[in-house]
């Protein structure tokens, strides 16, 4: 029952883009959410979709894995399609009672979904490509001038790399003990709020006793390998740009040149909307 | 009245690179008051085989009846269901959430929405069937020692009153006599009670003095269902799959090879000792004969 979120999943695949440097694909993923907010008009969402179209092609991943992620934000799309849609001055085209759509309002509307559907499909491909491992060690890679800063690079990548690397294990284990109790006659469905918040707790406190319980494994298990902190400590596997790294910064460039021409700067009279 | 397996198979993500196959086609029939051991490697479905038996899990294909009902029929009352086929999971010490022991155990009657006085009598009922001691009964059932939990979590579901008791390795992580005082408690529970118990294990060693049948499990299917021993005479196939017989069993084996006419049958240690003694004895007669 909570297969379904794809947070900090890792899909098994052998492609070009699970074998990307982890820290093109983070600079690409931040560029492409950002072109997706630069860019506004739907030529460049076209391009947008296009780009990702491809992406999802050749990284081999079922689509169906990127739309599982949907599943958790459609809350949020369904309260910012609405706000917008009804809360945007302008020309009307429908009133209801005190409300009215505007034109701008369907347009700024449509507009939004479409940036929060990319942005989450752009970032699960990231995370459905890249085991939680190489994101974090990309990450402190790209950190790593802000040493001179004495910000504690090591230490923030390790615990990204913990959180993530617990989330699987956690919901695992809430799993587990949600079907424990219902073996046991719980009911996590069924009555109104209290009820529910109430049924929450056999999952619950189980469920942080067992993670403090697996914390405290995993910082013995950390101590007794002579584990401390950043200075000094060397990579098993560094992180080296390839042939084909560079091959991937050149396309997400030449995207962001695309997108932000056609979006942005160039205006195509008949197809501007 | 007993559970049915008809046909069924499990397979995980359906349709993606990482499909497994966790059930292949299972038959079986569980009849009332048997005492069944349910063995396997790790990996080869037991787990996953006792979660479809209260219908936590459901099948791909195939049905599963309860008393001749398909569980998975609209309208089947799957609360009900699940008191009568009582599920143990692994470390079922985990599940524990209550201030104190006897609280605890009173959550599954009290979810079945039973009075008060009837909740009480029979958490305390089940406390005792464990033989857990009265003055842990109000302490908080996280400073108790690993086997008390597990009888406080296993009492927390005889609690209910199940007509099936399923335990998913009620003894993995304990010591030698943690090990037996659970299993002891169990086959004298099931004397007492007539209950239906099912016992998931990976070593023949535990179940084999308990249980009238075992049913081996390899990879997601049936491999052998029969009487204890007549399993153990495929030692040499449950090696194969990463099981093993009784020691005893290759002990008699090995004796019988050189030349001691031992019955091979005996599966416990007792019935072992017995056997040999005998052989013993019509091997001196012989020879004083001779």
């Amino acid at each position: 029952m909570l297969r379904d979120i794809t947070l900090g999943q890792y899909y098994q695949a052998d492609s070009v883009i699970h074998r990307l440097d982890p820290r093109v694909k983070l600079a690409a993923t931040v560029l492409f959410i950002v072109s997706l907010f630069i860019v506004d008009n739907f030529v460049g969402y076209i391009i947008a979709a296009i780009f990702l179209a491809c992406m999802i092609k050749i990284s081999g991943v079922p689509f169906r894995y990127m739309i599982k992620g949907m599943k958790s934000i459609v809350f949020l799309l369904v309260i910012a399609v609405v706000f917008n849609l009804f809360l945007t001055p302008g020309e009307a085209v429908l009133s209801v009672w005190k409300l009215k759509i505007t034109k701008e309002g369907i347009r700024i509307a449509v507009m939004m979904a479409i940036r929060l559907v990319f942005l989450i499909i752009g970032s699960s491909l990231m995370t459905l490509t890249t085991t939680p491992n190489n994101l974090t060690d990309g990450m402190e890679k790209m950190m790593s001038p802000l040493k001179i800063f004495h910000v504690p690079v090591h230490e923030v990548a390790m615990m990204m790399s913990i959180a993530l690397r617990f989330i699987p294990i956690l919901l695992e284990e809430t799993d587990k003990i949600m079907k424990a109790q219902i073996a046991r006659g719980a009911d996590f469905e069924s009555g109104n709020l209290i009820k529910k918040a109430k049924a929450m707790v056999p999952l619950l406190v189980p469920l942080f006793i067992s993670a403090f319980r697996r914390a405290n494994d995993l910082a013995m298990a950390m101590e007794a390998r002579c584990y401390r902190g950043g200075e000094h400590r060397t990579k098993m596997k560094p992180l080296v740009y390839h042939r084909r790294d560079r091959i991937g910064y050149l396309i997400i460039f030449a995207y962001m040149a695309v997108s932000v021409c056609f979006g942005r700067i160039l205006k195509i009279p008949f197809l501007n909307i | 009245m007993a559970i049915i397996l008809d046909h069924v198979s499990h397979i995980y993500e359906e349709g993606t690179s990482m499909e497994t196959a966790a059930l292949r086609d299972v038959n079986l029939v569980i009849p009332d008051g048997q005492f069944i051991g349910l063995i396997g490697h790790t990996g080869s479905g037991k787990s996953t085989l006792v979660q479809h038996l209260n219908g936590l899990m459901k099948p791909t294909s195939g049905n599963i009846y309860y008393n001749g009902e398909d569980i998975h029929e609209d309208g089947f009352d799957k609360k009900k269901l699940r008191s009568k086929v009582g599920l143990v999971f692994q470390y079922p010490e985990h599940q524990l959430f209550e201030i104190d022991v006897f609280k605890d155990v009173c959550f599954g009657p009290k979810n079945m929405g039973l009075e008060e006085k009837e909740i009480e009598l029979r958490a305390y009922a089940a406390l005792k069937q464990v033989g857990l001691a009265d003055e842990y009964f109000y302490q908080s059932p996280f400073d108790l020692s690993g086997g008390q939990k597990r009888r406080v979590a296993i009492a927390g579901v005889l609690a209910m009153k199940p007509e099936v008791l399923i335990l998913d390795e009620p003894t993995a992580g304990l010591d030698p006599k943690g090990r037996d005082e659970i299993l002891d408690q169990i086959a004298l529970l099931r004397k007492e009670a007539g209950i239906t118990v099912v016992l998931v294990s990976h070593s023949m060693e535990d179940v084999a003095k308990y249980v009238d049948r075992i049913i081996v499990m390899n990879q997601g299917s049936v491999m052998y269902d029969d009487e204890p021993r007549k399993i153990f005479r495929h030692y040499k196939e449950l090696e194969e799959v990463g099981l093993a017989a009784p020691q005893v069993t290759y002990i008699m084996q090995e004796l019988r090879e050189r030349g001691l006419d031992v019955n091979t049958d005996a599966i416990t240690v007792e019935e072992a000792r017995d056997g040999i003694l005998k052989a013993l004895a019509a091997k001196g007669r012989d020879i004083r004969k001779a």
